[in-house]
């Protein structure tokens, strides 16, 4: 327990924009925290809800949501849906008790390396004073029991 | 051959599943014929010494509805899971939490504080509160303790099968226990119930819209709605894209939105998460402030998503402000 927090960050980052500007700060040998989970996904209106939820409920301290800027959508529209699912999502975790800072969307273009540094930082140093996130075990039977099949839930 | 012997329960539910057994009406005729009830509270006179003094797994089967919010209810669970064959989860409480499950948006003082303090319709100026234990003249009763979370059937012992809905439609039920009795069950773990969604099957469908429309979410009360046109094309917050079907639409049918009690098809992990996902995509707006506007007209989000799942939800319950947690 003497270790210091270290708060650990899934980002979800867009093909075209966002890993690209993560690749080039890599090139560029830009340092920034180490905190961070990259997961590449195709559009970040690829990126389902539960996909965060998943990740807060797996140990994430926080989530990262990186697309390419309004109107610079590969695939036009992504990055629109991105944001109305993202609206919708901040209320409801709000409502759940999870602080705003936890879960964040940025648009990130392929040039803009120092932008990935720069958010990642300041992430890392928000959610480190919020300390880590503790979700409530969902609660398992407690027994195993002798008769019938035991199926997956 | 002695007919197999099954069980009803109820946990924390609102006597709804029952009823929906009721309205079987005369098919509950050749479910009585082809089977023996030994266990239904609240339709017949058993006592829970009937079920302890049966061998482990008499019951071929026990349906047991309602979520798990007590150590009464907790017990009875892990005392019919031992009794019965093969346990049912029947309906959405002991499904998904269901309404009962909304409880995980505060905890058990802020439960008991609305209902025997702060509601409006409370006059407790003693401030009583339930106690676990009660002095009465012939000695001490032990009574159920409330728990601060509210947990479903599977999350407290292991389950078999899920009848959704809320209550299970008459429909379901013929075919589950028409399915118990010939043993032409599904694989464990299988909720009995078509495996596609709402707007599958819903008259509507040739009217659903397959690119974003909504321009402003609306609420029942607040239009007149069209009795043909999909719900989502008049703004209104239909969950049938993310929701189990099964139901025969019958909400839609009676031109109101589905509400989601059926529960979610078995690709969806997080039922709220994929209902926000949808209406949230369905929005027809790309400018920040015409979103965050047009958002704003939910007026409640979680408990609208997660009106029955909140407890099956990966979040599980709202977080406390301290962090610490209690059973």
């Amino acid at each position: 327990m003497s270790e210091p927090f270290e708060p650990r960050i899934v980002a979800f980052f867009c093909n075209w924009c966002t890993y690209t500007a993560a690749d080039l700060a890599g090139t560029s040998r830009m340092t920034y925290a180490p905190n961070i989970r990259v997961v590449r996904i195709m559009c970040s209106g690829r990126l389902d809800p539960q996909f965060v939820l998943a990740a807060l409920r797996e140990g994430a301290d926080g989530v990262l949501i990186g697309g390419c800027h309004p109107g610079d959508c590969h695939y036009q529209e992504g990055n629109y849906k991105a944001l109305r699912r993202f609206t919708l999502l901040k209320t409801m975790l709000a409502q759940m008790g999870i602080e705003d800072e936890r879960v964040r969307l940025e648009w990130i273009a392929a040039s803009e390396g120092d932008k990935v540094q720069k958010v990642t930082n300041e992430m890392v140093e928000q959610i480190r004073k919020l300390g880590p996130l503790h979700l409530e075990a969902i609660p398992v039977p407690a027994t195993a029991v002798a008769c019938g099949e035991k199926g997956e839930a | 051959m002695s007919k197999p012997k099954v069980g009803f329960y109820w946990c924390a539910s609102c006597g709804g599943c029952e009823e929906a057994v009721v309205d079987l009406a005369t098919d509950i005729l050749s479910v009585v014929a082809a089977v023996d009830i030994v266990f239904w509270p609240c339709a017949m006179d058993f006592k829970r010494s009937d079920v302890e003094a049966m061998a482990d797994g008499e019951m071929a089967v026990c349906f047991i509805n309602g979520a798990i919010r007590s150590t009464e209810q907790e017990e009875m669970a892990h005392l019919l899971r031992r009794k019965a064959q093969l346990i049912v989860a029947f309906g959405s409480c002991a499904h998904t939490g269901g309404i009962p499950g909304l409880a995980n948006f505060y905890d058990r003082e802020g439960v008991l504080q609305a209902a025997y303090g702060n509601a409006f319709s409370t006059v407790n100026p003693e401030g009583t509160r339930p106690a676990t234990t009660v002095h009465v003249p012939e000695g001490e009763l032990e009574l159920p303790e409330l728990y601060d979370n509210v947990k479903t059937l599977a999350q407290t012992v292991p389950v078999d099968y899920y009848l959704p809905g809320c209550p299970p439609p008459v429909a379901l039920i013929v075919n589950a226990v028409n399915a118990i009795l010939e043993g032409k069950l599904p694989p464990a773990g299988s909720v009995l119930a078509p495996d596609t969604a709402m707007c599958h099957d819903c008259d509507r469908k040739a009217s659903k819209p397959d690119k974003p429309v909504i321009k402003e979410f609306k609420r029942p009360h607040q239009i007149l709605i069209d009795p043909e046109l999909c719900m989502l094309a008049q703004g209104l917050l239909c969950l049938g894209p993310e929701t189990r079907s099964g139901c025969d639409s019958a909400c839609i049918k009676g031109n109101m939105p589905c509400t989601g009690c059926q529960g979610p098809v078995s690709r969806v992990r997080d039922y709220g998460a994929k209902a926000l996902s949808a209406l949230a995509s369905s929005l027809d707006a790309n400018d920040d402030a015409e979103i965050t506007t047009a958002l704003a007209d939910i007026a409640d989000p979680a408990g609208t998503f997660y009106r029955y799942s909140l407890p099956a939800s990966l979040l599980y319950r709202r977080l406390r402000p301290n962090g610490g947690s209690q059973k």
